[in-house]
């Protein structure tokens, strides 16, 4: 039996006393890739933000598992320490911070941070700059992906890889994590699901009003979802129908 | 007409606009001479202490030092290679050579501005003179240092510095005291004049206690394309320092750039502004502030842009913040406008360390604690200064030993 490198069970989160995430189970199994879908302001990025530990996330009730081990409670950095890996979709501006200062802080070998700059077509002069100031949409992109290369996690957590980049870079981009994922875990959060012209997924999980309410085939999750919108979903629960692949 | 003297015996007991109102007379006006000597031979608390202002004992890597403790210059030269480029010496030393510096003596600064002032010019104890000649480009920086080493002492210097015409140099100027001083109060006057063409970096680096009050007032003339950029920084508690100094970009082309840098700690009381007034035709300004304020410090942060003429520009931009709900940030930007097309504006804002960025470092595997001091350090990144190298690497390595003790 596969063990599950990242488990969730019954897991109830609120922020500022308003519930984001109602009963969550998710489980994913080393070296799978799982893709979560869901309406804006469905929680994905609450799921994000509860699993690295925000403090603004309050765990009412449930357990994050994390390699067999509780990490509910842990501080973000022990658990990035532990090897969850996140590029985030809307990363702060620091003023003052150069990306060439995290990026070292997470990957000492300065040959390696060049190589990685040129992994993605990225000048090095971003190294020098302020972090995600000034970046545009790709340049974000590009810079949480160098960090999680540079982190070198074995969960991988892309929340919304695929927005706001343009072809090209989305093509850069899609190989790139397409590698990166052949020997890694990953959860992948996407509205669209362009990213999977360049990665496979194992799994989908549609996420609805903070719970999850379907899970099965990418593909076909994502034809459902495509062709009828997250309204069918709703349906589906409603009707207390079979999964939608079935 | 009155004389200088005569202004300033009038104006003895006249408050600053602005700041605590020092009593004048609770400081003593008694210290021993200090002999001259050279610097390697200054006791180790005090080169240390000098160092942390960025006066350094290697004469190589300095233009010129001059060095005065209390009421006395125990130091002053010129590197050889430097010499027939620059003048060093003691202000009133100067004032006895040449007969022309009157005309540079309480020309920019008023005589009378405040009780501060006034003092100087009653009490002066002694300051330094300090003139780039035409057209030489001194590439590596000079410096000053101001020290105080008798405990409750009122120093008093006048300081003048000459940037003639096609000129360039950086100076340092350190003020401080040796760790026994406690009380005490500093008035530093310094008055400079920027020729055409000619570029001065001016950077004052302070470091005083918890019970020393610091009075600066400066100006600064600046004429045909001549650049002025003052740089100051401070970084350790006092009980109050005030001061708004002023450059006129008198000339064409005239620009001025005023540089801070604050970090505010203890029971600091702070008030620190800069002026510029734009005179002339494509006169340009920058005034930029980094304020942080911790534990119960008060601070306020002033910016005055004044333009009078249509084809004159300047920005103010003042950050600040706040470490404590005990310390006390107050921004106050003005602009005034006397002729149409003068383009002034102004940006400021406070805050506190942002969890979101807090937590996105910690996301990048830092602790609490070093993601902190690394926002904080970026707060106070000088490299937005565009100063020379070696001023750079001074500043940030002041920053480097206060956020690593502090945080």
């Amino acid at each position: 039996m596969t063990k599950n490198i990242l488990e969730i069970r019954d897991l109830s989160v609120e922020v500022s006393g308003r519930r984001v995430l109602d009963n969550v189970n998710l489980q994913i199994p080393e070296g799978e890739v799982h893709v979560l879908f869901g309406p804006n302001g469905s929680g994905k990025s609450s799921l994000v933000m509860t699993l690295l530990g925000f403090p603004a996330y309050k765990v009412v009730s449930g357990r994050i598992f994390f390699k067999g081990k509780d990490i509910t409670d842990l501080p973000t950095n022990e658990r990035v320490k532990m090897g969850i890996s996140v590029a985030f979709q809307h990363p702060p501006t620091i003023r003052g911070v150069k990306l060439g200062q995290i990026l070292r802080h997470l990957m000492s070998d300065e040959k390696k941070i060049i190589d990685l700059f040129n992994k993605v077509k990225f000048p090095q002069s971003f190294l020098e700059r302020d972090v995600n100031l000034g970046f545009s949409g790709g340049e974000i992109k590009k810079s949480e992906i160098l960090q999680v290369l540079a982190h070198g996690g074995d969960f991988i957590v892309l929340d919304e890889p695929d927005s706001g980049v343009d072809v090209e870079n989305l093509r850069i981009l899609g190989s790139v994590v397409n590698e990166m994922l052949r020997d890694r875990s990953a959860l992948i959060i996407t509205h669209l699901g362009v990213i999977f012209q360049y990665v496979n997924a194992d799994m989908a999980h549609v996420l609805l009003n903070g719970t999850i309410v379907c899970s099965g085939s990418p593909t076909k999750i994502l034809g459902q979802i495509l062709n009828e919108g997250y309204a069918w979903c709703e349906k589906c629960i409603q009707a207390r129908t079979e999964r939608c692949e079935l | 007409m009155y004389s200088g003297k005569d202004r300033a015996l009038r104006a003895l007991n006249k408050p600053s606009e602005y700041g605590p109102d020092l009593d004048i007379s609770q400081y003593s006006r008694e210290t021993k001479n200090w002999e001259p000597c050279i610097i390697s031979n200054l006791p180790r608390d005090v080169l240390e202490r000098a160092l942390n202002v960025g006066v350094v004992v290697e004469d190589k890597e300095r233009a010129a030092t001059y060095f005065q403790i209390d009421h006395s210059v125990i130091f002053k030269a010129v590197q050889d290679f430097f010499e027939n480029k620059i003048e060093v010496m003691s202000i009133k030393e100067a004032l006895a050579k040449y007969d022309w510096l009157k005309d540079y003596w309480w020309k920019i600064v008023e005589v009378d501005k405040d009780k501060y002032t006034a003092l100087a010019e009653i009490a002066l104890d002694q300051g330094y003179f300090i003139r780039i000649l035409e057209d030489q480009k001194i590439v590596l920086p000079l410096q000053a240092c101001l020290f105080i080493a008798t405990d409750n002492l009122n120093q008093n210097v006048h300081n003048i510095i000459i940037a003639e015409p096609g000129s360039e140099a950086q100076v340092i100027t350190g003020c401080t005291l040796h760790p026994s001083v406690q009380r005490g109060l500093h008035i530093g006057i310094t008055e400079f004049y920027v020729k055409h063409d000619a570029k001065l970096t001016f950077t004052m680096i302070h470091n005083w206690s918890e019970k020393f009050d610091a009075r600066p007032r400066s100006g600064a003339i600046i004429e045909d394309n001549g650049v002025f950029v003052n740089n100051y920084v401070c970084f350790k508690p006092l009980k109050s320092l005030q001061s708004y100094p002023v450059a006129y970009c008198k000339g064409r082309n005239a620009r001025a750039r005023f540089n801070t840098i604050i970090y505010g700690t203890g029971e600091s009381y702070i008030d620190v502004g800069s002026k510029i007034i734009l005179q002339n035709e494509g006169c340009k300004g920058e005034i930029i502030s980094r304020i942080i304020a911790k534990d119960r410090t008060q601070i306020y942060s002033r910016g005055f842009l004044l333009g009078e003429h249509r084809d004159s520009k300047a920005h103010l931009e003042c950050r600040g913040l706040l470490l404590s709900d005990e310390a006390m940030i107050h921004t106050i930007p003005e602009l005034v406008a006397k002729a149409q097309g003068a383009e002034l504006t102004h940006e400021a804002a406070i805050g506190k360390i942002s969890e979101e960025q807090i937590q996105y470092l910690m996301a990048r595997g830092f602790s609490r604690s070093e993601a902190e001091a690394l926002i904080v350090r970026g707060f106070m990144d000088v490299s937005i200064f565009g100063l020379p190298k070696e001023i750079e690497r001074e500043i940030q390595r002041l920053i480097e030993v206060t956020t690593e003790r502090a945080l």
